[in-house]
């Protein structure tokens, strides 16, 4: 085990240290110190990742030209059979060292920022614990070796989630948004798990990069043997590969499975900027660049669906972000929609010779999306800080009271609306432009999109700093130098990670290629992200009515809009209305009713009858003995009589 | 003298502890000290065994040993055990003692409910030692009347039909053993009862029929299979703490042991061609069985149908007939056992504390009673197959293992107790956010303690257990998987092949 293994290995068990430690000692520890072992673990794991990461793009990583991937560990966990078999590990290639540097990065800033976000809560020592849980699921997940390995971690992130939703465990609303994302990611996990069955049985492996290879080569008889069967036009293995996409859309957030994440904001905020917005939620487009090779040479058919599902997705996740009120949820709409850039961008995208170019890009915008999304929503928990509320209506002004805060959250607002020459710019240039090579309807789609994410991103941001200034609040921002200090970090990413040369490192065959950069194409993009912060401008730069009157002008569709389409009714309709009452209670009525009122308390009640209607026959009278047993010898003579006659 | 027999001894000599004992407290000592005895004795047992096999021993039964008991009917005491048992009594001795220890508070007729306690656990390591179908019934039969009594004495609310109803609806199912095993006995030309002779005989498959569907049966009453399942949430929720850990925990694996190592291991050719009622019927317990628990609000009523959903895994992967599949009803008969035990230990603290078990009126427990609270969401965690605990790893066993067969009828099947996975978060989460988070409701629980000494321990027993099997369920297979491959390739013999 050479220096690298060995810190990619440290990597992932100094967060799983530090969880069990604190988890362990919550009580005894005094929370400061809770805070800062927490921490300082994971600096010094985002300080290994980047000695990994430069070893891997500078070092080991390229063979023959190309990054290929390097197991640093494996070993057999649980034996199935001679094929199958749960093995964990660790896997170094251009995707999970990307996604190795976002986790440590963001992480660590956001175990920073909580040592004053979260000061003074009870559970403090116990929120740390749950960070370090976190991190340490997610960084096994993305260095998953076997598909069955990322299930395990993919489960683990989803509690991990669902304890620190709940973190608030006595607030009501809390418990109910815990219980939902968990619910619906567990059901969503479902087709994951019956996807991981079947491509399994039909590959005999579980290991991803036998599998890749097992299903992607011509002639390959696994593959012949998955491509022969065919249900509705598409093939077993296409089936198998959007079964495994629904875990994906389940945990990335995508239509129609998007509803537990704007109810995830009830965790506190510094939780939605690491899990809500830059790292759980990619865990789909994670998931679908793993298997990218499978998808894209064997099943296009599957990619398309995923394009579509993406593009409408991100479309549906903005327009609702234009109409709600709460900052949280306004950010938690604009993360389902860039999320749904990552997808589309996958969905796009394809094997052949320039085709592969969405690939990279969607990464490239996962990578970016990071750190401005983390960076918006940390703006937005100093925020909530400042002023103790959620709602714009509350908000104005705040530009002199939070300098740092505005700052940044300015710079985050550029970067998501593609302004160049912030990182967004670059990462959603190169989608629309994988797009436009492609599928000119998602291309369309994604346009008017990111138009309208400048619109109301912006929105949010005239509405907070600019409009009309509310008086009541304080500055925080000179007793909190850990959030301060995590702003003007994660500040840097969102302004700059877009000068990476991105294609050089994360490509989808290994081999570097050249992210296109034409100016005459970025015209039309940037000019509708101006459009966008224009309009915003107009409209909210100012206390003015003219957002009411626009309002009124669009009625029923914004109405529609505010209440998110009724997707939570119809749900709410189906598991309540239908699932409870249509099955369960029956099933519960059934139960004592029928299996155990009829069948078994039945049978106790005739047996009861029965010896009821034998009693009198043991009555002790000897005259009744007497006569039943002259009637018996009667009927004796009487057969013996019928007989030899 | 063979160290197995000391399973059986032992607790008679704690039993005969507890009779000459004076007071409480010197029974409820003798207890404790005779259960961990057993726990230290199933340890150096396993460390045997373990090393036996290391050296090179491939008998299917070690330790074996055999005492006369009633010689012209050919019944012997023969014990030996194999790695399938030796798990199971693994379990039962962890099972047991933290069943005394939650037991510690007990102050009605102490003496007769501590007998009774290590009654069971000799009559559940008679029953998983013995190779002799005879001696086996003896001990599951010697099962059923201390849980009568338990429940009937110790327990609360409709007590009386509670136990009444376990008692009669168990010995139907053992009257049906009972007939079975007779049938085999008859199918050796009266030669033998051991399961050793009897699986090397061809018996023929009429009869191979008959009996299976007759053990099956019976064996599933234990089980708690559908639809003869309705004794076990009336007994739970009627049962005291312990008796409702044994009764879900060691007495329903009775059940699925015998279904596998007797129903289907010496009926083979029978069981390729009938277990589908069984996968029936599991599939059925499995989805039916999370839907019914969705709707309890009573904690031990939602874990009673909840066992009914999870041992549906168990009796799924034994019908499926593959290895993996056997491999995994057998991780999930001890992961299964030991979380159930868990769930009734918690939710039995719960209830001696705040004296009502339903969900909607308890509350705030985590913020009150956080150990406790613990406790019971790590049980929960477990039932709803996390990755770490050993729920998951067994479930995701029986899922691969059926998988295996393939076919409409069983990929089916599996789909549909997978499916049960989502039905199982959504009890479990309503269980902990009703009961466990939240804010207190009701005054009288501010003044709530957690648990004692005797009830931590218990939990970290029992805990250690789930991780273990959970994180390094490597073990756990190795330790199983030659006597798994046994019972596949009778299985397989001379019949068809998948």
């Amino acid at each position: 085990m050479n220096s690298y293994e060995l810190s990619s290995l440290l990597i992932v068990a100094l967060p799983l240290l530090s969880f069990a430690f604190l988890i362990l000692l919550n009580k005894q520890l005094k929370p400061r110190v809770a805070g800062i072992i927490g921490t300082l673990t994971l600096a010094t794991t985002a300080i290994l990742t980047f000695y990994v990461a430069s070893g891997y793009f500078f070092g080991f990583g390229m063979e023959n030209g190309a990054y290929v991937h390097h197991i640093a560990l494996q070993f057999q966990w649980l034996k199935f059979s001679d094929n199958l078999s749960i093995d964990l590990g660790i896997v170094l290639d251009p995707i999970s060292v990307a996604l190795l540097i976002v986790i440590t990065v963001v992480s660590t800033m956001v175990h920073l920022y909580s040592l004053n976000y979260m000061h003074g809560e009870e559970y403090f020592a116990r929120y740390y614990a749950y960070l370090s849980l976190f991190t340490f699921s997610m960084l096994g997940l993305v260095m998953a070796v076997n598909i069955f390995q990322m299930y395990i971690f993919w489960e683990l992130v989803g509690v991990s989630s669902f304890l620190l939703i709940g973190f608030y465990f006595t607030k009501p609303s809390a418990i109910a948004a815990a219980k939902k994302a968990f619910i619906v990611t567990r059901f969503a996990d479902l087709g994951f798990l019956i996807g991981i069955l079947i491509l399994s049985h039909g590959a005999k492996t579980l290991d991803f990069f036998v599998m890749i290879q097992r299903l992607t080569q011509a002639g390959s008889p696994y593959l012949a043997h998955f491509t022969a069967t065919s249900f509705l036009g598409l093939s077993t293995l296409s089936w198998a590969l959007l079964l495994v996409f629904a875990g994906g859309a389940g945990k990335s957030a995508m239509f129609p499975l998007h509803i537990w994440l704007p109810d995830a904001m009830e965790g506190p905020t510094p939780v939605s900027a690491l899990i809500h917005a830059a790292t759980m939620v990619v865990a789909g487009v994670y998931l679908v660049a793993r298997l990218f090779p499978i998808f894209a040479i064997s099943a296009p058919d599957a990619l398309l669906i995923i394009a579509y599902i993406g593009a409408f997705t991100a479309l549906f996740a903005a327009v609702i972000a234009c109409t709600q009120t709460d900052i949280k949820r306004v950010l938690a709409y604009s993360t389902i929609s860039q999320i749904a850039y990552m997808m589309f961008a996958l969905g796009v995208s394809g094997w052949g010779e320039g085709q592969t170019e969405g690939f990279t890009a969607s990464i490239f915008h996962l990578f970016t999306h990071a750190f401005f999304k983390a960076l918006l929503f940390l703006g937005a928990g100093a925020i909530i800080h400042a002023i103790n509320s959620n709602e714009m209506k509350d908000m104005g002004g705040l530009r002199k009271a939070l300098p740092i805060t505005h700052i940044t959250f300015l710079v985050a607002c550029l970067s998501i609306s593609g302004i160049p020459p912030f990182s967004g710019f670059f990462s959603k240039e190169a989608i629309l432009s994988a797009a436009s090579h492609s599928n000119m309807l998602v291309y369309y789609v994604g346009l008017f999109t990111s138009g309208l994410t400048a619109f109301y991103m912006f929105r949010l941001y005239f509405r907070i700093f600019w409009y009309k200034p509310v008086q009541d609040h304080h500055n925080h921002e000179k007793h909190t130098w850990a959030m301060n200090s995590a702003l003007l970090v994660l500040v840097l990413g969102a302004a700059f990670a877009g000068l990476i040369p991105f294609g050089s490192f994360v490509s989808a065959t290994g081999s570097p290629i050249i992210l296109p950069f034409n100016p005459s194409f970025s015209v039309v993009p940037v000019s509708f992200g101006l459009i966008g912060i224009f309009l915003a401008y107009y409209f909210f730069s100012k206390e003015s009515d003219r957002a009411d009157k626009t309002v009124a002008y669009f009625g029923g569709f914004y109405r529609a809009a505010y209440h998110k389409f009724y997707i939570d009714e119809i749900y709410l309709f189906v598991t309540k209305k239908v699932i409870f009452n249509l099955i369960g209670r029956p099933a519960a009525w059934f139960d004592r009713t029928v299996v155990n009122g009829i069948l078994i308390n039945g049978t106790a009640v005739v047996t009861e009858a029965g010896s009821e209607a034998i009693k009198p026959m043991q009555s002790g009278k000897v005259q009744s003995y007497a006569m039943f047993f002259l009637g018996g010898v009667l009927l004796l003579v009487a057969l013996l009589f019928i007989q030899f006659m | 003298m063979d160290i197995l027999q000391l399973l059986i001894i032992l607790p008679i000599i704690t039993i005969l502890g507890m009779i000459v004992a004076k007071n409480e407290l010197q029974i409820k000592s003798i207890a404790l000290a005779g259960s961990s005895l057993q726990l230290v004795l199933a340890v150096i047992i396993t460390a045997l065994y373990v090393q036996l096999r290391q050296t090179g021993a491939t008998d299917q039964f070690l330790f074996l040993s055999s005492y006369v008991w009633f010689a012209p009917l050919k019944i012997y005491f023969t014990s030996g055990i194999d790695g399938i048992s030796l798990t199971m009594i693994l379990m039962t001795a962890l099972v047991v003692l933290a069943g005394v220890l939650v037991s510690w508070k007990i102050n009605k007729q102490v003496k007769e409910f501590f007998f009774l306690l290590i009654l069971l656990s000799l009559s559940a390591y008679g029953f998983f030692m013995t190779t002799n179908l005879f001696a086996m019934f003896f001990f599951l039969e010697l099962a059923v009347i201390p849980k009568f009594l338990l429940i009937g004495m110790w327990g609360s609310g409709r007590k009386e039909y509670s136990s009444m109803k376990l008692a009669l609806m168990l010995m139907a199912g053992s009257a049906l053993v009972f007939l079975g095993i007779i049938g085999l006995f008859y199918a050796s030309g009266m030669q033998s009862w051991d399961i050793q002779d009897i699986a090397k005989l061809n018996i023929p498959i009429a009869t191979q029929r008959v009996l299976y569907l007759l053990l099956f049966t019976g064996f599933g009453v234990f089980t708690a299979m559908f639809p003869f399942h309705t004794w076990a949430p009336d007994g739970h929720s009627s049962a005291p703490t312990a008796a409702s850990m044994f009764l879900a925990g060691i007495s329903m694996k009775l059940g699925a042991y015998g279904c596998l190592r007797v129903a289907t291991y010496l009926l083979p050719g029978a069981a390729q061609e009938l277990s589908w009622i069984f996968i029936i019927l599991a599939s059925i317990a499995i989805i039916y069985g999370a839907f019914a628990t969705m709707m309890q609000k009573d904690l031990k009523y939602m874990n009673a149908y909840s066992s009914v959903s999870h041992v549906g895994f168990i009796i799924l992967g034994i019908a499926m007939l593959t290895k993996v599949a056997i491999t995994g009803a057998v991780m999930q008969m001890v992961s299964h056992g030991i979380m159930t035990a868990l769930f009734f230990a918690a939710i039995g603290m719960i209830y001696d504390r705040a004296h009502t078990r339903q969900a909607n009126e308890l509350g705030g427990m985590l913020k009150q009673i956080p150990f406790i609270g613990t406790a019971f969401i790590i049980s929960g965690l477990t039932s709803l197959g996390l990755p770490g605990f050993s729920g998951f790893v067994s479930e995701m066993t029986v899922f691969v293992g059926s998988w295996e067969r393939a076919g409409i009828f069983y990929r089916g099947a599996t789909i549909l107790a997978a499916a049960s996975i989502v039905v199982t978060a959504v009890y479990i989460l309503r269980a902990i956010g009703f009961a466990i988070w939240g804010s207190v409701t009701n005054k009288e629980f501010l003044k709530l303690k957690d648990a004692t000494w005797s009830e931590r321990t218990a939990t970290v027993l029992l805990v250690v257990g789930i991780l273990l099997i959970g994180l390094a369920p490597f073990l756990f297979v190795h330790l199983i998987d030659m006597d798994t491959t046994t019972i596949y390739h009778k299985l397989i013999s001379n019949v068809l092949v998948h």
